[in-house]
Formats: structure tokens, C-alpha cells, sequence
């Protein structure tokens, strides 16, 4: 025991350095956000002064109503298609051509995307808004959930499905009896990272957003470029609040998955 | 056996069936992805031969006077500079992430999962706040010259915004999660009665590890290198926030082309290029992949 526990220190110390490095910022981050003084870099007294002017910060609530908008429906979206697409993949397709396709959305760097959408936006004359965002986010949030539910559908959909089909069971009757419980933990999972994902998209949105309808992330972004104000590390700290908490559900989803194998 | 009489007998209504069932599930989703992304990276490439209009958008009239342009030194130089930040970058990732990975991996199993909880956490916290948080740490008055102030390590604060270094600390901290993932999933994957095979064999650690454990971890590695890689080439939130408006990287301008200038033509040609350097990446991933692969079959 003490022998492996000395065998492993210098990997210790590595592991210790790297969460240093990945969680220093953010720890001064939260901390800052009760800071008392205008400052972002002094640290004068504890308060939660700079909360209360943040939920008062009508740009901000603006700005967190659109994302929701857009989170819900690019994520109720995304998963509806993303797992018929995965299903649809998994039975019957095993060009890898067809399936890289399907995944492509993921990988293409959002900026040649953004630019894309908005040329499409332009040519077809569509005024930029909520929508035009919202469909933005589908198309690359349905990859991962396409991915997510196609890891489960590899290690469930078989012999079951099978079964239920010569005992005469309906097609349909069989996915939703058979195929949609077994692999609901990553439709879920999906779900979720989908709507992580939209929540903080940020490059996608920056194009193809119409002027009054600004996502949280694009008001972040001018309050960054603005200045550095305490304000924005309040946000900060509660939006970490939400995108850990969405984690940690996701996870679970996805370690009831490896149970399963 | 009267099962496959039974399904024999259907066959012919099952597959135009499945053919039905196929196209149900694949065709919403394929249709979504051909209008939402095949078809706006189609008009970034055509809109990349013809000239741009005097108040934005397109006039179609073909032209290679985009290309040529790229080639202008000035806009070269801004491509090579996203290239070696990004380039940099992904090494950095793979210094700092490869022991990281094989640190969690080597952790006790109820303490693995915690460890990628933690190395996912920063990854899921937005990123324009996350590059914000350095110009906290590494502003004049930030919170690190403050600290090396105080215990007199230096006498007057160092300019660490608004610099080369500080673009790659911010890309580096942006997308390490994304080299240690993969990383961690190839290591975990290794048998480690290999190593110990090598040792036996008389391999030096060193060896067995460059002979034995990289190879094997190549595949981890490689998708690492991509998912660093890529989104920091086309990056433009972090040269604008930590570089000031010193650091200009090929993101930036694809962005002031559509945006700004109005130009979209030479922007397309500019996000062309960002495609095209992908894809010569995926090519080397291709190509590495199929050597290691053959390698560890013989």
C-alpha cells in the first residue's frame, strides 16, 4: 500500500498541477464575484452586492430568456432527430461515408459554420432572429446526440428487438417498448449536453443572431469587451452553477450506460 | 425453424418496409444537416470565385482574385501566425495533458471518475468566461503581477495581456479538456501486463514507452491533437479578448471580412482555407493511424 502510494507521487504531483492550472481562474472567478469593491482585481469585503445588481441588469434578463428560448428548442429538437438519425444509422447503414456525414456537424469549426448559416440567411432573405440561431444549434447539437445514442444502440439494440418481432410485435410497438426505454439514459444524456451546449454557444450565435435578440453569450460578450466588471463573475458563478449540476445528471445518464455493458 | 418460414414468408412486405422505416428515421435528420450545413459550406465555396458587391454580398461574376490575395504577404503571415499558435497550442496540450491522462488513469477507480469530473467541469463553464477569467489573472493590476509583487519576485508589474503568450494560455486552457479525454480513454485502454512484458524483455522504461505505450495511445492522441487543434485555429474570442489588438488570428479576420469589411468573397477564401488545413490534419490522422494500426498487427 505505502509502497504504491510512493510509487504514484510524481504522477500526483502532475494531477495537482493540471487541476491548479484548470481551476485556479475559475476559483478567482467565483471568489470576485463577492467582492464589495468596484474592482475585479482587489478584493475588498464580502458582499453580494454585485448579484443583486446582476438580476437587476435588464440586458442580462433579456439576453437569459432568449437562450432559453433557444436552448429548449434546439435541444427538444436536436434529440427528437438525433436519436430517429442514430436509429435510423445503427439499422441500417453502415457506409461510413453516411454515418461521418451525420457526425460532420460537430467537427466543421464553428466559425466556417456561422459564416455559412448567415450566407444561407442572406440569400434566402430570412431576417435574422431567435429562430435562425435556433436551427443553427440544432444542426450540431443532433450530432452529439446522434453520437451519444448510437454508442448505447451498438451495446442494446439486438437480440431483444428480435424477439419482440417474432413474437409479433409491431415495429412501432417494439421501439417504443423494446428500443426507446433501453436506450433512454442516453437520449437523456444527449438531451442534456445538447442544452449545455446551446446555452454556451457562443461563435454560431455571433452570426447568424438578429440585432435585438441577443443569446446571454453575445451579451457576455460585449459586457467582456465593455470592461471587467464584478457583475460579470456573479454570472459567471451561477451559470458554472447550472452547467455543473447538467454535468453531473449527464454523467450519472451515461455511468448507468457502462453498467448495462 | 417456423420462425424463419415465418419471417421467409414477409420478406418481400419487410423490406420495402425497412426501406419505409429507413427513410422515416434517417430523413428528417440527413435533410436537416444537407440544409444547415452541407449547403451553407456549398456557398462559402462558391462565393469564394466570384466578386464581392459594393455594399456586401456577391456579384457573380467569376474571379480567382480571392486566392491570389490570400497569398498577399500580409494575409500569409496572419494564416502561418494562426497555424503556429494553434500548432503550439496542441503541443502544449499534449505536454501538459499526456501525464494528466495517464496520472487519472493510474488513479484508484472510485477516484478516476471524480478526477474526469473535474478535468470536464471547466470545459462546461462558458467559454468567452472562461477567457475572461485571465484577463483578471494576467491584467497590470490582475491578481498575478499582485501576487509576484508581493513577494518581491518582481519590482514592476510585467504586460502579460495582450500578448502571443497570453492568445495560447487562454486557447490552451480553453480546449486541455479536450486532449485529456480522449488521452485518458486510450491509456485506460492498455494492458498493463504489457509493461510489464517489455520490462522483462529488458526494455528500459523510456523504450517500452516510445516502443510500446505511445503507439498504442496514438489513436487517443491524434483525436486529442484534432479536437485542440481545430477550434483553436478558427478562433477570434481569444485573440480579440487576450491579444489586444496585437494577435490577429485567421478567425479574426474571417470574422471583420463578413462583418465588417463586407467582403464576403475573400472571407470565403479564408474560411476555405481554415477547411482545407483540417483537412490535411484529418489526412495525417489518417495516415498515422493506418501506420501504428498496421504496426501493432504484425
Amino acid at each position: 500500500m505505502s509502497k504504491s502510494l510512493r510509487k504514484f507521487k510524481p504522477l500526483n504531483v502532475i494531477l495537482g498541477v493540471t487541476f491548479a492550472f484548470l481551476y485556479i481562474p475559475i476559483f478567482t472567478l467565483i471568489a470576485m464575484s463577492f467582492n464589495g469593491s468596484h474592482s475585479p482585481f482587489i478584493f475588498k469585503g464580502f458582499s453580494f452586492k454585485w448579484y443583486s445588481v446582476l438580476i437587476h441588469d435588464a440586458q442580462v434578463i433579456h439576453g437569459l430568456i432568449n437562450t432559453l428560448i433557444v436552448a429548449t428548442g434546439s435541444t427538444v429538437l436536436s434529440t427528437v432527430l438525433g436519436t430517429m438519425l442514430a436509429v435510423g444509422l445503427h439499422r441500417y447503414s453502415k457506409s461510413a461515408a453516411l454515418n461521418a456525414f451525420s457526425l460532420a456537424p460537430a467537427i466543421v469549426p464553428d466559425i466556417v459554420l456561422g459564416i455559412g448559416l448567415l450566407a444561407l440567411y442572406a440569400l434566402l432573405s430570412v431576417s435574422l432572429g431567435l429562430y435562425s440561431v435556433l436551427f443553427a444549434h440544432v444542426v450540431f447539437s443532433m450530432a452529439f446526440v446522434t453520437a451519444v445514442v448510437k454508442a448505447r444502440l451498438a451495446n442494446t439494440d439486438g437480440d431483444l428487438r428480435e424477439a419482440s418481432m417474432d413474437l409479433g410485435a409491431t415495429r412501432t410497438g417494439t421501439f417504443i417498448r423494446i428500443t426507446l426505454p433501453s436506450i433512454a439514459p442516453a437520449i437523456l444524456a444527449g438531451a442534456l449536453l445538447s442544452f449545455t451546449l446551446s446555452l454556451d454557444e457562443f461563435v454560431i450565435a455571433f452570426f447568424t443572431n438578429g440585432p435585438t435578440t441577443p443569446t446571454l453569450p453575445i451579451v457576455i460578450y460585449s459586457m467582456v469587451r465593455f470592461g471587467v466588471t464584478p457583475e460579470i463573475n456573479a454570472l459567471a458563478t451561477l451559470l458554472m452553477i447550472v452547467s455543473v449540476t447538467t454535468v453531473i445528471i449527464a454523467q450519472r445518464m451515461t455511468r448507468q450506460r457502462a453498467k448495462v455493458r | 425453424m417456423t420462425l424463419s418460414v415465418r419471417r421467409r414468408v414477409s420478406r418481400d412486405s419487410g423490406k420495402r418496409r425497412d426501406l419505409l422505416e429507413r427513410i422515416v428515421l434517417q430523413g428528417p435528420g440527413l435533410l436537416f444537416i444537407t440544409i444547415f450545413m452541407a449547403i451553407p459550406i456549398t456557398l462559402v465555396a462558391i462565393y469564394s470565385i466570384f466578386q464581392r458587391g459594393r455594399f456586401g454580398g456577391v456579384v457573380y461574376k467569376f474571379t480567382i482574385e480571392n486566392f491570389s490575395r490570400a497569398f498577399d504577404s500580409v494575409y500569409l503571415g496572419i494564416l502561418l501566425d494562426s497555424l503556429k499558435i494553434a500548432g503550439i497550442t496542441t503541443v502544449l496540450a499534449i505536454i501538459v495533458g499526456y501525464p494528466t491522462a495517464y496520472a487519472i488513469a493510474k488513479l484508484p477507480i472510485k477516484w478516476r471518475s471524480i478526477a474526469l469530473v473535474l478535468v470536464v467541469i471547466p470545459f462546461w463553464t462558458n467559454f468567452l468566461i472562461r477567457t475572461y477569467s485571465w484577463i483578471m489573472l494576467f491584467n497590470r493590476e490582475g491578481l498575478l503581477n499582485h501576487a509576484l509583487l508581493k513577494f518581491n519576485i518582481i519590482h514592476t508589474p510585467l504586460d502579460l495581456l495582450y500578448t502571443q503568450s497570453a492568445v495560447v494560455v487562454g486557447l490552451l486552457y480553453g480546449y486541455l479538456p479536450l486532449m485529456i479525454l480522449p488521452l485518458y480513454a486510450s491509456i485506460e485502454r492498455l494492458d498493463p501486463q504489457l509493461g510489464e512484458a517489455a520490462a522483462n524483455l529488458g526494455a528500459t522504461k523510456v523504450r517500452a514507452f516510445f516502443s510500446l505505450t505511445l503507439p498504442l495511445t496514438a489513436s487517443g492522441l491524434i483525436a486529442g491533437s484534432i479536437f485542440v487543434f481545430i477550434p483553436s485555429l478558427g478562433n477570434f474570442i481569444v485573440p480579440e479578448l487576450l491579444g489586444g489588438g496585437k494577435t490577429v488570428m485567421v478567425g479574426n479576420l474571417i470574422r471583420d471580412q463578413f462583418l465588417k469589411a463586407r467582403d464576403w468573397p475573400f472571407g470565403s477564401v479564408l474560411a476555405l482555407s481554415v477547411i482545407a488545413l483540417v483537412f490535411i490534419f484529418f489526412m495525417i490522422q489518417n495516415v498515422v493511424e493506418k501506420r501504428f494500426s498496421s504496426d501493432n498487427n504484425e
